[in-house]
Order: structure tokens, then sequence, then C-alpha cells
């Protein structure tokens, strides 16, 4: 328990972040409103009592949309960081395994050519050709974490393959895929953790902005970025419009940095060593 | 006046004692040799000199240099007396120096912030600097980058820039420990040239007795953060009075109990072995080098022999041990093991494989940190067909401690809680637990503080006596070899020079290359070391 | 140098292809034929043949692939869909608005980032420290064009210092130009500036705890001397990586900047062609917007081998 004491970042982010999950999780049993059913006489009410975030030009209460939204969004964002982990991590595995090889170097040079894709491109291509969708921005996003995940991964892998006890463990007639799995994976997952962290955060970014412009979820699925698409053409009457779901895209990805921040401090074992 | 007298000084690091009461003096032309083992505070000693030290330093005491006390300078002052006054040698010639900078511009720098001259001047003044530390100008000019210079050829330049203005005082904190032995004694030599022909005063810091012996004109003995010994060192090696020092020569010399039983039958035979390295010089269309690590080695270890395998680094040796373990293939010859090749149809052969244990350097890096000690000694036991399980995998990790000296609980720990000597012991244990017949011992003593080294070779002399094993022990340090082996091979660039009896290729070496070693390596005074 | 310098070359070429034959499949894939879809339901077969044979539509796959990157080599994107404009000149328009936001904002965060990195860096620990980082914090977590919403809500309708949107056009004017695009380049460079002072803090904060700093400070150069000429340069390393990298999340949060603004650039023009499903004229703002991000970072490979005599060396 100690531990959680040695980072100032992990507890702010730590709540922030249950903070906006719980808010996604008690959207499917209960909101304060239905986001579904319009009521064009409550139309772009300022924040009271009856609606704590006020109500959009339809007559929705804004703070059910945000509850209902922060499901979409971490939806998207949690798959997308599952897509990369799950390609990405075998590929970087195998990359460092072979390391000089062709597989190597065919592997890294996929890599390089996905990242000359941002994500956003990825979804335009794709909206282009299926339409648009939460499944596109899904796709967007997560292809565009499998490099990430792929080089981070062997960047890690390779300095370990050159400890003494992976050598032990070749001595000891240990195969190039148990090592990974035995040796080499339980020691970059800390690493990896991290970065899923972080990465869950940039795609929350992402899927706001895809929503935003029109590439992300559509009607009448609930989403920030459309929230604040909505909201542009009335800022100048009724900001909060605006406020609310761009503090909640904010706050949620601070949330999840400061939570990234906080678990590098405890797992980063050099960190760690130079403490105790 | 002394040049540099050190009087009761005490550095706190956060508030944690690192340094009480340290008191030592240099005289101009003389070198004082500053000995101890990790944590003595021998570094820390070196840089309260310069002021040069971690945040949270607080230090108490005097350090007075030509009759100043440091202590009590501002840091302006203490800008303008380092590298005027005082140069300094550091341990890693690898890192010391700035990767993007030429090195006549690092050396011309320390004259260029001291004196108020030109550029072209300063780089004149360097190209001497870098004479006189015997990097001659037609072969390393002022424009060469330090990634095309070798560690030795590294350490000159920082040497070069140590000296280019022609400073009182010179501390060189461990200069050769990270260099090869043949280079480690051209730094030596060159350190004393400048000392004699200066009147420079030196102050050598190192863990190694021998290397400071042959050195040094007066002596500190330093542990755990205080002087336990000093004097005029061919007095002091004489006429050793705290029994830590004495623990510390005795160690330094260590010869292990040891009872030979080796065999006639071969148990390891490597015949004209021959091991290339392809290498993409440019990427994967660029041309193809190939590079010859390993070329026709031939060599036998007898059954219950200790052979030592010596060289320097980039000579093969590890190439060698790979290909012996059967990690690598070979591109020539054959290896085998009892009669049984080591390789068949391109695959390692389990069934010798299992016969041969390996015990690496570096005590930190040969475990994986998240495992605890019972599960990383039996990762051996994967080279079975059926591994011991239950009470017998039990009984098999408690005899595999207890005989390296630890207990049967300790298999419940994790790696990090132990010592570098005792993971070192752990590392055996790894290896011992299959019961091999074969122990390759690659620098295993080699990261050790001497009175652990002299431990651990005891407990390997001691099991090769019970369990009747038989080693082949890699190293770079002729004087461990000397003391754990039999029968010893020089091995340079890829070949076997020189075989034969330990004692009579150390005492009389017929290779130049062999003579070159022995003749470099640094030894005790050889009255003492008998003691 | 030179074998440096051709190695990256040939890397660059093959990703260039590689990254066009991705796209060209990509929306090869899309269902229907853009000349049905461009005359209507009651077109004549034979004026279809003929307008296939003009938007480049016949023949194998291979033979359009071709036609297509030589297009794009002689500078002819073809012809848009629903305008019957070249896509070339629709494209050329757009440009003059998008490359020099983008730009504006790289020069914004760089002029931002590397004083504020260092000035972190060299007060480590202190409130400074402390404050650059929590500002960097918030500015790494803000959705850059929520902020621009919020500065044209404050710059814009209340203080009514700047335009809510819409471009000036350069033809009123570099200084006119420029000021419709400060709003939108203050929003695109925050997040940038944010991400790259970190880096460069933690970069220059790494380099002062090597041994060769320590080897400087021995030669009495003062630890601000020290920083400014033996760390700055071996910090940029990594910091120069990031840059590269950030260029194309610049292109791609120009897009959707653009929108908020109401600029007239490529990424307007990208989503319109979208709604009005002009795959040719997607197709090429696609291609010039991963061909922008590949040569950014061929420019990134080459300005390692300035900075560094390591790869000058061992690459030739």
């Amino acid at each position: 328990m100690t531990m959680f004491l040695h980072s100032r970042t992990l507890i702010p982010g730590m709540v922030l972040t249950v903070l906006f999950a719980g808010a996604a999780l008690i959207s499917l049993v209960w909101v304060p409103y239905d986001t579904t059913v319009l009521d064009i006489a409550n139309k772009i009410k300022s924040p009271s009592w009856a609606h704590p975030f006020g109500t959009d030009q339809f007559g929705r209460d804004i703070l059910s949309m945000i509850m209902v939204g922060a499901r979409t969004s971490i939806a998207v964002a949690l798959v997308a960081v599952g897509i990369g982990m799950v390609a990405g991590v075998p590929l970087g595995l195998a990359a460092a395994a072979r390391r000089g090889g062709m597989l190597d170097e065919f592997i890294m040079r996929m890599n390089d050519l996905v990242f000359a894709f941002p994500s956003l491109l990825i979804a335009v291509m794709i909206t282009a050709v299926f339409g648009a969708s939460a499944l596109n921005a899904i796709i967007a996003i997560g292809i565009f974490n499998i490099p990430v995940f792929a080089r981070l991964t062997r960047g890690a892998a390779l300095s370990l393959w050159s400890r003494e006890y992976i050598m032990a463990a070749r001595v000891a007639g240990k195969g190039a895929a148990r090592i990974s799995l035995e040796h080499i994976l339980p020691n970059v997952a800390n690493l990896l953790i991290v970065q899923g962290t972080i990465q869950f955060s940039l795609g929350i970014l992402a899927e706001a902005g895809l929503s935003y412009v029109g590439l992300g979820a559509q009607p009448p699925v609930a989403s920030w970025g459309r929230m604040l698409a909505d909201s542009q053409t009335m800022i100048s009457f009724a900001p909060h419009l605006a406020l609310f779901p761009g503090l909640a895209i904010l706050l949620t990805v601070l949330g999840l940095n400061l939570l990234g921040d906080g678990l590098r401090d405890i797992l980063d074992p050099k960190l760690r060593r130079a403490r105790t | 006046m002394s040049l540099l007298s050190i009087e009761n000084l005490s550095l706190s690091i956060h508030g944690t004692p690192v340094l009480k009461d340290v008191s030592m003096a240099l005289e101009p032309g003389r070198v004082l040799g500053v000995i101890g083992e990790s944590g003595s505070g021998k570094s820390m000693t070196a840089f309260s000199v310069l002021q040069l030290l971690p945040n949270g330093t607080a230090c108490s005491g005097r350090v007075s240099l030509l009759g100043r006390d440091i202590l009590t300078l501002s840091e302006v002052e203490l800008c303008g007396l380092r590298g005027r006054d005082v140069g300094m040698v550091f341990q890693e010639p690898m890192t010391a120096l700035n990767p993007l900078k030429t090195i006549g511009a690092q050396v011309a720098e320390t004259i260029l912030i001291h004196e108020k001259v030109s550029r072209a001047d300063a780089m004149l003044r360097a190209a001497e600097a870098l004479e006189k530390a015997e990097l001659p100008q037609d072969r390393f000019p002022l424009s060469r980058y330090p990634h095309e210079l070798s560690g030795g050829q590294r350490q000159r330049v920082v040497i070069a820039m140590a000296i280019a203005l022609q400073p009182r005082l010179l501390i060189a904190d461990e200069p050769t420990t990270a260099l090869d032995v043949t280079t480690q004694a051209q730094i030596l030599k060159l350190l004393k040239r400048l000392v004699i022909e200066d009147g420079i005063g030196l102050m050598l810091i190192s863990h190694d007795l021998a290397v400071v012996a042959d050195l040094a004109d007066d002596l500190v003995i330093m542990r755990q953060g205080e002087v336990v010994e000093a004097g005029r060192s061919d007095d002091l090696f004489r006429n050793m009075q705290h029994p830590y020092s004495r623990a510390l020569l005795e160690a330094s010399g260590h010869v292990p109990d040891r009872h030979s039983r080796a065999q006639e039958t071969p148990l390891l035979q490597v015949k004209n072995v021959v091991r290339d390295y392809v290498s993409h010089a440019h990427g994967l269309w660029g041309k193809v080098t190939h590079h010859r690590a390993v070329n026709n080695v031939s060599l036998e270890i007898r059954r219950g022999e200790s052979l030592g395998l010596v060289g320097e680094s980039g000579c093969g040796k590890s190439t060698l041990t790979r290909a012996i373990l059967g990690l690598e293939e070979v591109q020539g010859g054959e290896i085998l093991f009892d009669g049984l090749p080591v390789f068949t149809h391109h695959r390692a052969n389990k069934a010798v494989r299992r016969r041969m244990q390996v015990v690496f350097q570096d005590p930190y890096g040969s475990f994986n940190p998240r495992w605890k000690v019972g599960r990383l000694i039996t990762e051996p036991f994967h080279l079975l067909d059926t591994p011991p399980r239950g009470e017998e995998r039990n009984r098999a990790i408690a005899d595999a401690l207890e005989s390296v000296g630890l207990k049967a609980e300790d298999q419940h720990k994790y790696i990090h809680e132990f010592s570098g000597g005792q993971r070192q012991r752990i590392a055996v244990a790894r290896a011992l637990i299959i019961k091999p017949d074969l122990i390759i011992l690659d620098e295993a003593v080699s990261a050790l503080d001497v009175s652990v080294r002299a431990q651990v070779l005891d407990l390997l002399a001691d099991l090769s006596d019970r369990f009747g094993l038989t080693y082949l022990f890699i190293s770079h340090d002729l004087g461990v070899v000397r003391s754990i082996t039999e029968r010893v091979l020089v091995m340079k660039a890829g070949e076997i020079v020189e075989e034969g009896a330990t004692a009579t290729v150390f005492d009389a070496p017929q290779h130049p290359y062999t003579k070159k070693l022995v003749a470099a390596a640094p030894a005790l005074p050889a009255d003492v070391a008998v003691a | 140098m030179l074998r440096y310098f051709l190695k990256r070359l040939l890397s660059l070429v093959l990703s260039l292809l590689a990254a066009s034959v991705v796209i060209f499949l990509a929306l090869e894939v899309v269902p229907g034929d853009p000349a049905a879809y461009m005359l209507g339901l009651n077109a004549q077969e034979d004026t279809l043949n003929a307008l296939r044979e003009q938007l480049g539509l016949n023949g194998t796959l291979l033979e359009r692939y071709l036609s297509w990157v030589g297009g794009l080599l002689t500078g002819d994107f073809g012809i848009s869909y629903t305008y019957r404009t070249p896509v070339a000149d629709m494209i050329g328009d757009r440009l003059w608005v998008s490359l020099p936001l983008a730009l504006y904002a790289l020069t914004l965060s760089t002029l931002i980032a590397f004083p504020a990195g260092i000035w972190a860096a060299s007060r480590r620990g202190t409130y400074v420290d402390a404050g650059v980082m929590g500002v960097t914090q918030l500015g790494v977590a803000i959705p850059n064009f929520w902020f621009a919403m919020l500065m044209v809500l404050v710059f814009a309708i209340n203080l009514r210092w700047f335009s809510a949107g819409g471009f000036a056009g350069w033809d009123a004017g570099f200084w006119a130009g420029m000021k419709s695009l400060t709003l939108p380049a203050i929003a695109l460079a925050l997040p940038q500036a944010s991400i790259l002072t970190r880096v460069m803090r933690s970069s220059l904060l790494d380099t002062l705890s090597e041994d060769f700093i320590r080897t400087a400070r021995a030669k009495g150069l003062t630890k601000a001397q020290a920083m400014w000429r033996h760390a700055l340069r071996n910090a940029l390393i990594p910091v120069l990586t990031i840059l590269g990298l950030q260029f194309s999340f610049l292109l791609a949060g120009a897009i959707i900047i653009e929108n908020v603004f109401y600029l007239p650039g490529l990424g307007r023009l990208v989503f319109q062609a979208i709604s009005a499903r002009d795959l040719i004229v997607v197709e090429s703002v696609v291609m010039l917007l991963v061909f922008a991000v590949i040569m950014v970072n061929f420019a990134v490979d080459l300005a390692y081998a300035l900075v560094d005599p390591r790869l000058r060396r061992r690459a030739g």
C-alpha cells in the first residue's frame, strides 16, 4: 500500500478515471433523463437543479448525454487499445526474437508504413469506403495503435534479449517462443500497462476528434465529440453546451495521463531501485 | 606544504553518512593510492576534492589544495580551479566524452574556458596535450570523433583534457578498470610518466591492490567511509596492521584449496572449430561482410580438470563458449562431449546439453527479476525428459542451495533480496541443480569485490572436490585463472596461441602475446604476495 | 554520408510506393460506378463509356494503378467526380491554407517548447519545473478543437480581436492571411508544444546525468555552460524523432481545426468530398498528406546525420 504514496499523480489519476468509468457503467442501468426522448419545451436551458449541466437544443439533459457519451468514448478507446496490444505485442516479440532477420525487417517496414497514416486519414479512407460509424473510429485508432505497441515491445524486448538470464534460459534448452512468453513478456508488461494507459487517453482524444468531424459515432449514439460539433453554432448564446462535454474529455484524458505517470512511478524498476 | 591535504572530512548525502573523518595528504610528484571495495567511499573522497557531488550532499572538515580550503570556496572559484589546478580522469572512457564533438574541440575547451587565447592557439595546445597523452597527431588528428577511438584511446583523450593546463593535481578514479589488461598497463605507465616528468601529484583510486601497488608511493585503505590504514606503500605492504587490510591483501592473492582429480579421458573435445558471423553492413541490400570470430580452434578438457581460457575482450572466447554450449552452430569442425556431438542435424543435442551448465559474469543481469529463487534455479530442469516434481523437486532445490552455502528457505525470495556475492552463489546453484559434468565459468568472479571473489573461488574449489566437476574457467584476469586452474589456453583474435600447464605458461610464456599479457598483468610485490 | 543519404532515399521511395498501393486498393474496393453516379440514372451506355474512359476507369487494376501513379507524378490528379474540374487545381488552392497553417503551428510549438523544456530542466524540482509540467499536463489532455472553440468564444465573440472563422485570403495581404490563421495555429500548437516541452525536458535531464557532463564539469565548466555546450545538442536527438512524428498529428489536427474555423483547406475539401462521394479527391488528398508525412520523416533522418557524427560515419 505504501507504494501508492510514492507517486503524487497516481491517486488523482485513479479518482478521475474511476469517476468517468463509473459514470459510463452507471449509464448502462440508469441515467437522470432518457437521452433518446426529445423535450423541445425545455431546450437550451442553463444549468439548474433539475439539469445540473443544462439541456441541449432538443431539450436533452447534458449530464445524461455526458454519461452515455463516456460509454462511447471509453468503449471505442478501450477496444482500440486492445486491437493495438493483441496485434502489436506478438509482432514486437516476434521481431525481437528474430532480431536482424527478414521477419524483423518486414515487421518494422510495415510499422513504418502504418505510421505514415495518422488515424484520422485511416478513418477518412474507411469512411469514404464504408460510411461513418463508431466501428470506423475503433478500427482507425486500433490500426494506428498496432505499430505503437509493436515498436515499444520490440525495443524493450531487444534490450532484454541481451541479458544473461535469457542466455541462461537458452542454456536450459528453451526456445525463442517459450523465452518470449516466460521471460520477455512478463518483463515488458509494466511498460505495456503504462503505454496502454497513454494510448487509452490518446484514443479518447482521437475518438472525440473523429466524432467531432462526423467520422465517428453517428446519432442517435451520444458522443462527446458530436455534442461539441452540435454546440458550435450556439456557442455565442449557450456556451454551457460546449463547456461540459469539453471538460469531460479534458478530465478523462488528464486522469488517464496522471494514472499512466503514476503507474510508471511505481512500476518502473529503474525508479524503484533509485528510491530504495 | 602539502599539495592536497584532507583533514577529518565527513560527508553525508541526504542525511545518510558516506564518509567519516577521512584524512589523507599528497605531495607534488608523488602518487597516493586510495584503495577500497565498493561502498568504501573512495570515489566520493575524490569527487569532494573537486566538489562535484550529488545534490543534497553536506561536507564538513577541511580539504585544502595548495593552501586554499576547498570547502569554503564559492562555485565560481571552484570552476576556476577545476581543470586548471586539478584534472580528473574517470572510470568509463566509453561514456566520458561528448559523442558529438571532436576530440580536439573537447581538449581545447579546457584551455579556452580558463585562458584568454584564440581558438587556433587552443587547438595547437590541444594537439600538444594529445601528443603528451601518446596520441600522435598523424594517426589521431584533432578532427577525430570519440566513436572512432577505442576505449584505451578515449581514456588518453580524457587524460589529455585533464593535463592540458598542466594542473598540479591529477585525480584518477579507477582509470583502467574498464580496460583490457595490456591497455591498462599502458595507461598506468603514461600516468606514471606524467608524475615523474611534470611533478604532478596523482591521486589514484582503485579497488585493485595490485594495480596500485606498482605505482603508489603512499597508500590509504578505506572501508565503509572510513580510512582503516594509511602509510608509505613499501612499509604498508610488508607490515599491515588492520585486520581488514590484511584480509584484503590475502583475498587479492587468494589461492583456493583444490585437489586436482584430472583423469586421462577427455570430457569435451573441440576440433578445428570455425565460427563466422555474417553482418549486413548496410541494411538488407547492403554489402555482406564476414567476420571470423573463432578460427580453427581445437582444445580438450579432461574429466575432473579445471581448464583456464584467457584473452582480452573481442578475442572470441564468448563466441567459443556459445558454440560449446550448443547455442550456435559452427561453420567448421566439430564439438564432442563425452564422444557425442553437441549439434546433430542442425539441432542442439539435448542429451549432451543437460550435462553442461554455465555461470555468467553479471550477478545482476543473470536472473529474471520477476521470478523467485526456487523457480530460477530449477530452470535447467527443462532439459530433462522427466523433471522432478513435488517433494523431489523441493529436495533438489534445497540440496542445490545448501551446497552453495545458502538456506533452503531462500527459494521463496526474489533475487533483489540478495547481494552480488550471494547472487553468484545462486547462479552456481542453478548450474549444479541438474548435476552436470562440466560447468563453464564465464568471467564468473570478475564483477565481485576481492573479498567476495575469494569466497566464491573457495566455494568453486570445494564443489569440484565434492562433486567431481570439470571447469572451463574463462577470464581476462590472469591472477584468478592462476589460482584455480591446472591448465590454461591463451586466446587471441579467434585463435589459441599458447597452451600448457598454468604455472608453466605464466612463469615462462613462449608466445609473444602471452609474454605481453603476463608482463602487463598487475602484480603485488613478490615478497608480499607470498605472505 | 552519401551512402546514408541514398539508403534513406531508397527507403523513402519504397514507403511512397507501398503507401500508394494501400491507398489505391482501399478505394478500389468501393462498390459502385462513379461514372453512373455522375451522370445519373438515365445515362446512355455510350456516354457512360466515354466518361469512364475520360476518368480512367477502364482497364485492369494494374493499368488503372499505373495511370493513377503516372498522373500523380506529372501533377495530373484526375478529374473531380462532382465538380468536373481537375483535382490538382482544387488541391492547389486549398494547399495554400493548410500548409501555412501546419508550418505556422509547427513554428509556434517549437518556439514555445524549446525554451520551456530547457527552463524546466534547468530548474529541476523547483516550482518553475512543477508549474511547467502542470501546464503541459493540461495541454496534452485538452482536445485542440475544443480549445479552438473556447478561443473563438473569448477572442472572436467576446473581445472581437479576431474573426470567428473564414480565411481572409492571401490576396488581402500577408498579415491579413496570417491573422486569420493565428487562432487556428495556436489551437493546433498548444498540445504539440506541451508534448514537445515534456520530451525536451526529459531528454535534457537524461543527457545531464551522462558521464560526459561530469567530464565537462571537471574541466571547469559551470552547470549552465555544460548544459548549453554539451547537453543541448545531445538532447536534441530524441526531440527530433518526436518532432517528425508530431508532424503527422499536426496534419491530422489541421484537418479538424479547419472545420472549427471554416478554413478552406484540405480538411474541408476532404469532408466535402466524402459527403459527395467524390472518391478521387479523397484519394488524392490522403495520398498528398501521406506523402508529406513520409517526406518530413525523410528530412528528420537527414537532420539526424547533421546532428550526430556517429551516424555520418557508420553509414558511409
